[in-house]
């Protein structure tokens, strides 16, 4: 999944935001041709009797939402790296109402007035200057209702998991959806902006007959699960595996415990029995069946962090290893020789000699604990002067891809 | 613009806002035709980036930058400014900046490419220039307001979030159209 690409790695930091001016002009063009430097046209919406605004919005989102679903069917574009707009519900749904006030009343919306202001028209102008005023008057009052602004608040919250069902029937489901409101559109138009529909371009119905026949195709490729995922990117990352690119050595995690730059997740992946015997410190206990649910919060970690997955050999972490990665979890390591390889090089050794277990199943505990002590070991968090380890350093923070903030971000 | 030369056959719309200048305006492209370009402009962002497309995002970064250097100590100390441009982060260092500063540079071109580039004033037949100048100024700032608000104007929430699915965009759009309508039918003397 090569898309979304690694702008800042590829051209540095400054001039990925070429790619964005570039779009930005592409953007510009658009909405002027469309003819949403003229605040008439817009108003014209609420009235019935042209309705531009919902004809170019509509298509433009399903044109675009086939194209981003169909991409990330064939693997092209890795969909966990797209921005999805956090959904905050109410503070949406009232500052929408407060705008939809703003749109009628001064004829534009933010993009649609600079475009306007661009082509000499003084309203536009006048409007972009309101609404930096009020821009600026919510950055001053937002204080005060902070635990508003804040509310109702679901995260990357996606209209598949609202209504359950797949993406693809959602994908066909909006497409049908923005038909019938081009078709009502349409016949509002005729009654209250007196248009001829017969003079209307044929082509539409070719247009939205791919559009639909797309959307179905999408559906029926499906969208790539965690095994789809990790197949298109095994032969990558499989020989950093083999290669024991992503083991950590204890001394290194032991290290990166220390580092308050990083902000290092110890992700014990053991059955809780496992982990109520003996853990590291601040180590965090997920259950391997139990990671994919976490998918989502892990890839909304700030950019410093490290996620070290633990198991008690390396079995059930490599497993958790593959997924996380596959989901598109970025700087994802594992501890090198698991829990039993940590108690061999930091316990005492009076409990090594007094507690190893004979036989044993592999990725099962090696040393038999009398009490369930969790973290109140000095091995669990065991100081570095002593133990002074050497260790080959694996650990790179990779700077994550894909999209950071949303559109107003 | 040659694509829309290309195109101009397909397109059947007459000319909307004569400009009465030299050179004559075209007309505007085929909504659904400019839909699908936007929709085409929408995906290329989300391709390359991983971002949609942003408007009132970039406004607000470049007046957090006005701020944070009249009265830096002012943006210090308030939260919402604090995350864009507390001490040493540099508002303009944001993506939707330069998008912003692209849709200026594309309206412009295309407008002055088409003929449509003109110094006037878009206004009901019923409004006088100065009045529609306050009117503009009052409902942007409506809109400034209500864009912070919900995270995102017409182009960072409804069209972007609403093209991946974001159920938070989606309710957002509706809620758009609502108060629109809401209030269409006793603001009518403004446009009418």
């Amino acid at each position: 999944m090569p898309f979304p690409l690694n702008l800042e790695d590829l051209l540095g930091h400054w001039e990925s935001y070429l790619v964005s001016l570039a779009i930005g002009i592409a953007f510009g063009v658009v909405l002027e041709v469309a003819g949403f430097g003229d605040s008439r046209r817009l108003a014209a919406q609420f009235y019935l009797g042209d309705m531009t605004v919902l004809k170019v919005m509509f298509t433009g989102i399903v044109v675009a939402m086939v194209m981003v679903f169909a991409a990330s069917a064939v693997n092209l574009l890795d969909f966990n790296l797209v921005w999805v707009n956090p959904t905050y519900l109410w503070p949406g749904i009232v500052g929408g109402l407060i705008m939809g006030v703003g749109f009628i009343i001064g004829g534009f919306c933010p993009g649609t007035s600079l475009v306007s202001a661009a082509t000499g028209r003084l309203d536009g102008l006048f409007f972009a200057i309101g609404a930096f005023f009020g821009i600026f008057v919510f950055g001053e009052t937002v204080g005060s209702f902070e635990d508003f602004w804040y509310s109702s608040y679901e995260g990357r919250y996606i209209i598949p998991e609202f209504l359950n069902i797949s993406t693809g029937a959602t994908v066909v489901i909006l497409v049908l959806f923005a038909l019938f409101a081009f078709a009502f559109a349409e016949q509002m138009e005729r009654i209250f902006g007196g248009a001829d529909l017969k003079k209307a371009p044929k082509w539409r119905f070719g247009a939205a007959g791919t559009l639909l026949a797309s959307a179905v195709v999408v559906m029926l490729i499906g969208q790539p699960d965690t095994d789809d995922r990790w197949n298109t990117i095994k032969d990558e990352k499989a020989p950093m595996l083999a290669n024991r690119d992503v083991q950590v050595q204890p001394g290194e995690v032991l290290a990166l415990m220390r580092d308050d730059r990083i902000n290092l997740i110890l992700l014990d992946v053991r059955e809780e029995a496992d982990f109520n015997l003996f853990h590291l410190l601040d180590a965090v206990n997920i259950p391997a069946d139990k990671i994919p649910n976490h998918l989502k919060d892990f890839r909304a970690k700030s950019a410093n962090t490290v996620f070290m997955v633990i198991s008690n050999d390396e079995k059930a972490a490599t497993e958790v290893w593959k997924t996380m990665v596959s989901e598109s979890v970025p700087n994802v390591y594992l501890l090198e020789g698991g829990i039993n390889n940590w108690i061999t090089v930091f316990a005492d050794a009076d409990f090594k000699t007094a507690t190893p277990v004979e036989s044993r199943a592999d990725d099962a505990l090696a040393y038999a604990f009398t009490s369930a002590l969790g973290s109140r070991y000095s091995m669990a968090n065991p100081n570095p002067d002593v133990f002074q380890l050497e260790y080959t350093t694996k650990v790179k923070l990779q700077a994550a891809r894909g999209g950071k903030s949303g559109g107003c971000g | 613009m040659t694509v829309q030369g290309s195109i101009k056959k397909l397109v059947r719309i007459p000319t909307r806002s004569a400009t009465g200048g030299k050179r004559e305006a075209r007309a505007y492209l085929n909504p659904y035709l400019a839909g699908i370009l936007l929709g085409v402009v929408l995906f290329s962002s989300f391709f390359l980036t991983g971002n949609g497309l942003g408007a009132s995002g970039g406004m607000n970064r470049i007046l957090v930058w006005g701020q944070d250097t009249l009265v830096p100590d002012h943006v210090d100390r308030t939260a919402y400014l604090l995350e864009m441009a507390g001490g040493e982060t540099n508002p303009m260092d944001s993506w939707v900046v330069f998008v912003m500063l692209g849709v200026i540079v594309g309206g412009f071109t295309s407008g002055w490419l088409n003929g449509r580039f003109k110094i006037e004033t878009n206004r009901g037949p019923h409004v006088s220039v100065k009045m529609r100048w306050m009117l503009a100024f009052i409902g942007g700032a409506f809109m400034g307001y209500g864009a912070r608000m919900a995270r995102g104007c017409t182009s960072g929430q409804a069209l972007s979030g609403g093209a991946v699915l974001s159920v938070g965009s989606w309710a957002f759009m509706f809620a758009v159209f609502a108060g629109g309508y809401a209030l269409a039918y006793f603001v009518r003397r403004l446009w009418h």
